[in-house]
């Protein structure tokens, strides 16, 4: 598991808002119905939703396995298929020739090959498993804190899409303008000041 | 509260400027940097520093690394109206030691190696095992957020160009001299 890893990368957020219902069960009722959905065998190129820490194949957020003291933990898990496009363009031109040997014609109009195409794709995502990837979150529910471990762009984009949804709690991604906002200590004076801040040049030539 | 994507583009130079303080600070007065609180006894610049200068129409990127990597190149830089973008961070206390990277533009940190915890051997040893690593996950972000918040307090303050400017600015002639 990530959180156990000798290396990990930190993204903070700050969560906003709270839930008003009881905690834990609108917790788990949340997470099991947006759990990662398996789309072996699936037509589908790309899943995405909650797993648990310690059996990510099969998420089970029953009993208390997620909670450590005031944190819970559990994983984002993405699953996704990519298929080489040299591949495509062999079934491609393949399900071309059969169609044009068939119907005994010389060529395919434009949006005929696009269905195919279609078809294709959907063909080789049925019969091509799924790359899956968990990236686990620490949130501390307490101090309204998650610590995403990654810092992908694309992950931490589905993890505040999936996290809102989810929750219907917004997260705020920490980065110097909104480090200094929320949890820089700033008066409000100071939030001002630093709205109108402009770039220091910082060597001003030599000193004696 | 501005637009969270509009401010990430433009307040990304005072990340640059914050880790630009930050070797400033550790190489001037290191004991500011550490929460009494956090119980911590040293920092100081690990084995990567990357610079990147967007002055005069530049598009230049200076990337210092290796164990024991001098620092001279860095400075250079500096001078030339360079900024740091990324930062190796040590930090010890006693036998423990944190190191990372630390992201200007985005405040992420990476590659974060904590001191070891004990082995799990049994599904029992997990809980202990997590409760022990976020406590020390919680040392090097802790660090990173009182850092943070020592650099901006100053950055607003009327001393910023007055004073720590200027004084960040002989600390780079002095460093190009020695």
């Amino acid at each position: 598991m990530g959180v156990l890893s000798s290396s990990v990368s930190i993204t903070q957020y700050r969560v906003e808002g709270t839930i008003e219902d009881s905690f834990l069960e609108t917790v788990v009722d949340s997470l099991t119905n947006n759990a990662i959905r398996e789309i072996d065998n699936e037509p589908e190129d790309k899943s995405v939703g909650w797993t648990s820490l310690e059996s990510p194949f099969k998420p089970d957020f029953s009993g208390s396995s997620y909670i450590f003291g005031t944190h819970l933990i559990f994983s984002l898990r993405i699953d996704k298929k990519s298929i080489p496009t040299k591949i495509v363009n062999k079934h491609l031109k393949m399900a071309i020739d059969k169609r044009l040997e068939q119907s005994e014609r010389e060529s395919l109009h434009r949006n005929e090959k696009s269905e195919i195409k279609d078809e294709v794709i959907r063909r080789l995502y049925m019969r091509m498993p799924a790359t899956p990837n968990m990236y686990d979150l620490i949130w501390n529910y307490e101090e309204k804190l998650l610590w995403f471990l990654c810092s992908q762009k694309a992950a931490n984009e589905e993890l505040e899409t999936l996290f809102t949804k989810t929750f219907k709690l917004s997260l705020i991604r920490m980065f110097p303008y909104t480090a200094a906002q929320l949890t820089g200590g700033l008066t409000d004076l100071e939030k001002d000041n630093m709205e109108k801040l402009s770039p220091s040049t910082f060597y001003r030539g030599q000193h004696a | 509260m501005l637009d969270v994507s509009v401010a990430y583009n433009r307040y990304k130079f005072l990340g640059h400027e914050f880790l630009t303080w930050l070797w400033y600070m550790i190489e001037t007065d290191t004991q500011k940097l550490l929460d009494p609180k956090a119980e911590l006894a040293d920092i100081y610049i690990g084995n990567r520093i990357v610079l990147e200068n967007n002055s005069h129409n530049r598009d230049e990127v200076i990337t210092i690394k290796g164990d024991g990597a001098g620092l001279e190149e860095g400075v250079i830089a500096l001078q030339k109206g360079a900024k740091v973008t990324e930062i190796n961070l040590v930090v010890k206390a006693g036998e423990n030691e944190w190191r990372f990277n630390l992201k200007g533009e985005s405040l992420n940190i990476g590659g974060l190696k904590s001191p070891e915890t004990g082995r799990v051997e049994k599904a029992e040893d997990v809980e202990g095992a997590v409760l022990e690593k976020i406590y020390l996950y919680e040392k090097a972000i802790d660090l990173t957020n009182f850092v943070y918040q020592q650099f901006i307090k100053s950055r607003v303050s009327p001393e910023w160009e007055q004073v720590v400017v200027k004084n960040i600015s002989k600390w780079i002639s002095q460093a190009a001299k020695s």
